[in-house]
């Protein structure tokens, strides 16, 4: 199962990070993970929010460019060897990872980990034949209320 | 052809070719007026686009019958030299003209202008009494670092082989090269920016190298405005004599004026280059003194000759006769430019080049702002560009192509390397002129 994640370009001076999540904060909209992205002269800043469509309007209202794509949050077994696992099952089925992030919230005895992935459906499909949980948004987004 | 034995027997200061820089005012304007005759039948005669301006305002070639009638004659301005591209202002039928060189224009096409072989002589002869004007002399070595190509800098100094000056064709960059080349080959004079000069000082040093140790004279600075500040630093720093020269590509290239040893404005060779200051706004020509836009007539040259160029440069012409003994006028050092046509490291560039460069990349225009400034006395060209929601994108990787087109367009139309800086939209201030596009911090 897919998830959307928005991207938010963002100069690199100080407080544009606040200025974002304030105006999140002022639509009582959580993030539920964010990612930051960056080089020397300007970042993007990834967030997973569950009412993402309305967090791209107030964003874009207030000036931002924002770019929604397609993520896939898989659970990794919390051990030592657990992320090999799973990208050896992304490698052999021939996926790219564009970029990846951790989750901030746990699953029980697995992390949470956000993939970008060259082709999702195709990662769920190996992922999910290979026995791994790949997070339905609903089950995604159930503790952050 | 010059005779350098009698020139170099150490009685007598001046090159041959000099004698024009003397002659009393009444002399040289009669020979101005009848140059002028003959340069405007000549572009009457075979310029359509002069004939026809010269028709509209009911003025043929016989009614300049003073100097003062070159006011009833139209401007000519740089648009014009695009709108003909490439051969609409040529006087001459291609058999004649030798040489082609060119500058940067305002939308990629370069401005294109000819020279006849008998124009490659005025060139030379301007350049040996420029260069005689400051001391300069056979057994000199001069260090060229004036880009070569179709760039007139380059070859416009390179003229100086004619007064038997040893010319080495350097061109610009690889500063470390130019360095070695300055220590080891005697060298007497160099031409080049003078930014680009003062960067040259700045990376001796960093190597331990005391200019004031090299048998280096005279330097030969121009392309950009530069100020007297200027020249003390590179005086002091150096232990050399720093002087201005004067030329645009569209008259004739370097050599338009020079500075002499006074050091005190740029003598115009007015034997083959008429100036005028008007004022910018009505056109309307200014006394001697007075400070304006300067125009310029060719009165030699004959494969692209120009009657009345506006030169959009602010300065004021001085009639008195220099400490050197010259009685050519004087254009006191270059203060403005009347557009926004910004001079970075010796090149044009117009704010509307950067904008057709960023068109190539999008095809609408981003908005976008201009900021120049100077470290360790290099221009920098910054452009800051306001992303667009099509360029939204959640990768590095793809922001960062975006940019790189972008800097490479710009490179491409303007030959200069500016660093792409990519902002929010909204970020950059609105105004209404496009002048402020632009951020001189220099």
């Amino acid at each position: 199962m897919k998830i959307e994640q928005i991207s938010i370009f963002l100069e690199n001076k100080p407080g544009r990070l606040n200025e974002i999540c304030r105006t999140l904060a002022d639509n009582k909209l959580n993030i539920v993970t964010l990612s930051l992205a960056d080089t020397q002269q300007f970042g993007i800043v990834r967030l997973i929010i569950k009412d993402w469509v309305r967090a791209q309007q107030v964003l874009e209202a207030n000036g931002y460019v924002v770019n929604v794509r397609q993520v896939v949050a898989a659970t990794v077994p919390d051990r030592p060897g657990g992320m090999v696992e799973v990208l050896d099952i992304i490698s052999s089925a021939g996926v790219n990872i564009e970029y990846m992030y951790a989750f901030t919230s746990r699953r029980g005895t697995a992390a949470v980990v956000i993939f970008r992935f060259d082709d999702p459906d195709k990662a769920v499909a190996a992922l999910t034949t290979a026995g791994h949980d790949v997070l339905h948004p609903v089950e995604l987004f159930k503790d952050s209320e | 052809m010059a005779n350098f034995e009698f020139w170099n027997d150490g009685n007598t200061p001046l090159h041959p070719a000099s004698a024009p820089d003397f002659v009393p005012r009444p002399q040289m304007e009669q020979m101005q007026l009848h140059r002028l005759q003959v340069m405007v039948r000549r572009a009457y005669e075979n310029v359509p686009l002069f004939r026809g301006r010269c028709e509209e305002r009911k003025v043929t070639p016989d009614d300049v019958k003073s100097l003062a009638d070159i006011a009833r004659l139209p401007f000519s301005v740089k648009s014009d030299l695009r709108d003909t591209y490439p051969y609409g202002l040529f006087a001459s039928p291609l058999d004649d003209v030798v040489r082609i060189h060119a500058s940067s224009g305002t939308t990629g096409k370069p401005i294109v202008v000819g020279y006849t072989k008998g124009d490659l002589e005025v060139w030379e002869n301007v350049i040996t009494r420029s260069l005689a004007a400051i001391g300069v002399r056979r057994g000199d070595v001069l260090h060229n670092a004036y880009g070569y190509g179709m760039f007139t800098g380059g070859l416009g100094l390179h003229n100086a082989q004619a007064m038997g000056v040893t010319v080495i064709p350097v061109g610009g960059g690889n500063t470390e090269r130019q360095i070695m080349l300055l220590r080891d080959l005697g060298i007497t004079v160099i031409s080049c920016t003078p930014s680009y000069f003062l960067h040259i000082l700045d990376e001796a040093a960093k190597v331990g190298l005391d200019f004031h140790s090299l048998p280096l004279k005279y330097g030969i600075f121009g392309a950009e405005p530069w100020t007297e500040e200027m020249r003390q630093r590179i005086e002091e720093a150096s232990g050399i004599k720093a002087y201005d020269i004067y030329g645009l590509t569209e008259i004739i290239g370097p050599g338009v004026a020079m500075e002499c040893t006074a050091q005190s404005g740029m003598h115009i060779f007015e034997d083959h280059f008429y100036p005028e200051v008007v004022d910018p706004e009505t056109g309307e020509v200014l006394p001697d003194g007075e400070t304006g836009e300067l125009i310029l007539t060719t009165l030699s040259k004959a494969a692209t000759p120009m009657i009345r160029y506006r030169t959009r440069d602010i300065t004021w012409l001085n009639r008195e006769v220099c400490a050197c003994g010259r009685t050519l006028r004087r254009i006191m050092r270059v203060s403005a430019r009347s557009d926004d046509m910004l001079i970075i490291r010796g090149v044009n560039v117009f704010p509307s080049q950067i904008e057709a460069a960023l068109m190539q990349v999008d095809a609408a225009a981003p908005h976008y702002q201009i900021i120049v400034t100077r470290e360790n006395d290099l221009d920098r060209m910054e452009i800051e560009v306001e992303i667009r929601p099509e360029h939204a994108s959640d990768e590095i990787k793809q922001m960062e192509a975006l940019r790189l087109r972008m800097s490479q367009a710009i490179e491409r139309i303007t030959n200069i390397r500016a660093k792409v800086t990519l902002v929010q939209p909204n970020s950059l201030a609105r105004s209404e002129g496009k002048a402020k596009r632009v951020k001189d911090l220099r």
